[in-house]
């Protein structure tokens, strides 16, 4: 179910200008990766080249390798559609589709992708991903409501909802708890330190405690300067970066010395 | 105008940067105006009475009492508040002169003939009182429906794509073709189609579907337009929330972008039918007119309303006011059927319009 990204080497372009330059970095399954670093240094870049999101957006492209379970996501014979569809993806803002209700939000990704589904197993799907997004008991019985009817932290749950109701290998989270109170924070924390034991997790926040309560691992991405590439300084066990970092610059951004 | 200006309160120290003001009671400035405008009819009556130098002395001695009592009691920048509201009302009220007066006219000279017999009866062998516009209440929702027809999969496909798929080049001179577009004059497009068919089916060939293309081309750069920018107001997140499921382009494009802009690009749609519903030149060259009711948009002429009423009003016969309450009427019908298509714009946005629940 989840698995290992190998990424070697990965330049990050948009347009001409490089944002992220020679990322090497394994990501292990079954565990939280944070990704932490000053704004601006190329972390979203980061993640959204890892399941091929980066190039939706005009002009922009990625040389490298991303390699999951042996094989090449930038491949040539590769369909970014089948990336997205095994690493899937929550934003910094919580966007349910407007148009349907939370029922139809969860399975939306089955839907949208004319997967046909019994009605029951629909519901099943319903339930089990809400479950997993700890959203069930809030949302049970108002499933024919609008998903934008919920609070902020219930419509991120409900984006987690939708995004594991796929079963997704791999969860890519964009500063998931930026736009939320600390008590959305603490759900959608305790709920990734469930979801580890199936998925493997990255995350993108600014919040260092955040990163040092959730996850195993952690890398810090600085830049030299305006216009400078953005770089993977350090990478390392999060005790470790949190209590004896290697680089001097993550000490100093991790001390609050700067960023 | 004295006993209206409150008694100033004792001024605090003045570095405080808030302080009470004097101010006029609330009324105050509509009375002022009131007044000016009173005494813009008496000066208009000593030059001999006349509604428009009443209302033009009025308006200006009304705004002129307001600015100076403000000025003199409330200062500088409440005055100027209280000039620009006087002005920006004005320039309403101006704007709102020719459509009151339009409407007034068309519903005066246009009500006594809205009756059964307008709407049941053709002019088949009609010459004088009588007869009614049955034949070109339907040609011309016949004729509106197929130019729809047309434009509607022509000009959404064509915003899809500016917004979702073209980049560059294209993209800008497709933009830049579909301004032009819009401006082309409708008797061009009128042209355009006679020309068109001419050139398939030969001389003389009369067709209501030719009328149809013509409509088209004045409606397909309305329809772009106005979907365009309904297309871009869709949220990217959404996008790529549905791309981060492993959605394909296309089918986010149908089933997330769409629906979300639905009431919208409804609203757009109905709104480009009112526009060309009332077009009357390049209907007068290409689909011309004919007394009897023709259904069949693919043989022979047919008769639409703004032609009706153009014909009627023109080429009147011997009973010339039974002509002219006909065309009159004829404007009457086009104005509800406008009128009628925004009501249903209005209706879909609000009944198709994402809800919050909330």
């Amino acid at each position: 179910m989840a698995k290992r990204i190998e990424v070697s080497d990965l330049n990050i372009y948009y347009g001409n200008f490089l944002a992220v330059e020679g990322v090497t970095i394994s990501i292990e399954p079954r565990s939280i990766t944070a990704l932490i670093g000053p704004s601006g240094c190329g972390k979203s870049t980061f993640l959204r080249s890892l399941n091929r999101m980066h190039e939706v957006l005009p002009g922009a492209r990625v040389e490298g390798k991303v390699v999951m379970d042996g094989h090449d996501l930038y491949g040539a014979d590769v369909d970014p559609v089948d990336v997205r569809r095994q690493i899937g993806m929550v934003f910094q803002r919580p966007n349910p589709f407007p148009t349907m209700s939370i029922y139809d939000n969860v399975v939306a990704g089955n839907r949208l992708n004319n997967r046909r589904m019994k009605k029951s197993e629909a519901d099943e799907l319903v339930e089990k991903s809400l479950r997993g997004a700890n959203l069930w008991n809030e949302v049970k019985d108002r499933l024919d409501r609008p998903g934008s009817s919920l609070s902020g932290g219930q419509q991120q749950r409900l984006c987690i909802a939708r995004a594991i109701a796929v079963e997704p290998d791999v969860l890519l989270m964009d500063e998931p708890c930026s736009a939320l109170d600390p008590i959305s924070t603490l759900a959608i924390e305790d709920l990734m330190a469930e979801l580890k034991d199936r998925f493997t997790i990255v995350i993108v926040t600014h919040n260092m405690q955040q990163a040092a309560r959730v996850s195993e691992s952690t890398g810090f991405f600085n830049l030299s300067g305006v216009g400078q590439p953005g770089r993977l300084i350090e990478f390392n066990p999060t005790e470790k970066i949190f209590s004896n970092p290697d680089q001097k610059a993550t000490e100093d951004y991790i001390s609050g010395r700067f960023g | 105008m004295s006993t209206a200006v409150q008694s100033a309160p004792e001024r605090p120290a003045p570095q405080s940067a808030v302080r009470s003001r004097r101010r006029l009671p609330r009324l105050a400035p509509l009375g002022l105006y009131l007044a000016g405008i009173a005494l813009g009819a008496g000066l208009s009556a000593l030059t001999g009475f006349g509604v428009v130098s009443t209302v033009i002395y009025g308006v200006l001695l009304g705004t002129l009492a307001v600015y100076v009592v403000t000025r003199a009691v409330e200062g500088p920048r409440k005055a100027t508040d209280r000039l620009v509201t006087c002005l920006v009302t004005t320039a309403f009220g101006l704007a709102m002169v020719p459509l009151v007066s339009l409407v007034w006219t068309v519903l005066d000279n246009g009500l006594p003939r809205l009756d059964g017999q307008f709407f049941t009866n053709s002019m088949f062998r009609v010459v004088g009182e009588g007869g009614g516009a049955y034949h070109a209440i339907l040609g011309t929702l016949i004729i509106t429906a197929l130019a729809t027809l047309i434009s509607v999969p022509i000009g959404l496909m064509t915003a899809i794509y500016l917004v979702e798929y073209a980049t560059g080049r294209l993209k800008r001179s497709i933009t830049f073709f579909v301004d032009v577009m819009t401006g082309i004059p409708s008797i061009v497009a009128g042209l355009f189609a006679f020309a068109l068919f001419t050139l398939l089916f030969g001389n003389d060939v009369r067709m209501g579907v030719m009328g149809a293309v013509a409509l088209s081309v004045l409606m397909i750069p309305v329809v772009v337009r106005s979907c365009e920018e309904v297309l871009k107001l869709v949220p990217n997140e959404l996008r790529e929330a549905s791309y981060a499921l492993g959605v394909p382009k296309w089918r986010t494009v149908v089933k997330v972008v769409l629906p979300t802009a639905i009431a919208g690009l409804g609203t757009g749609i109905t709104l480009s039918v009112a526009r060309v519903v009332g077009e009357t030149a390049p209907l007068l060259v290409t689909v011309g007119l004919i007394t009897g009711t023709n259904l069949n948009p693919f043989d022979g002429r047919m008769a639409t309303l703004p032609v009706f009423a153009y014909y009627q009003l023109t080429q009147p016969g011997t009973a010339t006011q039974a002509f002219l309450d006909r065309a009159w009427t004829a404007a009457l019908v086009l104005i509800i059927l406008v009128m009628a298509l925004n009501v249903v714009a209005r209706l879909i946005s609000r009944f198709f319009a994402p809800s919050t629940g909330r």
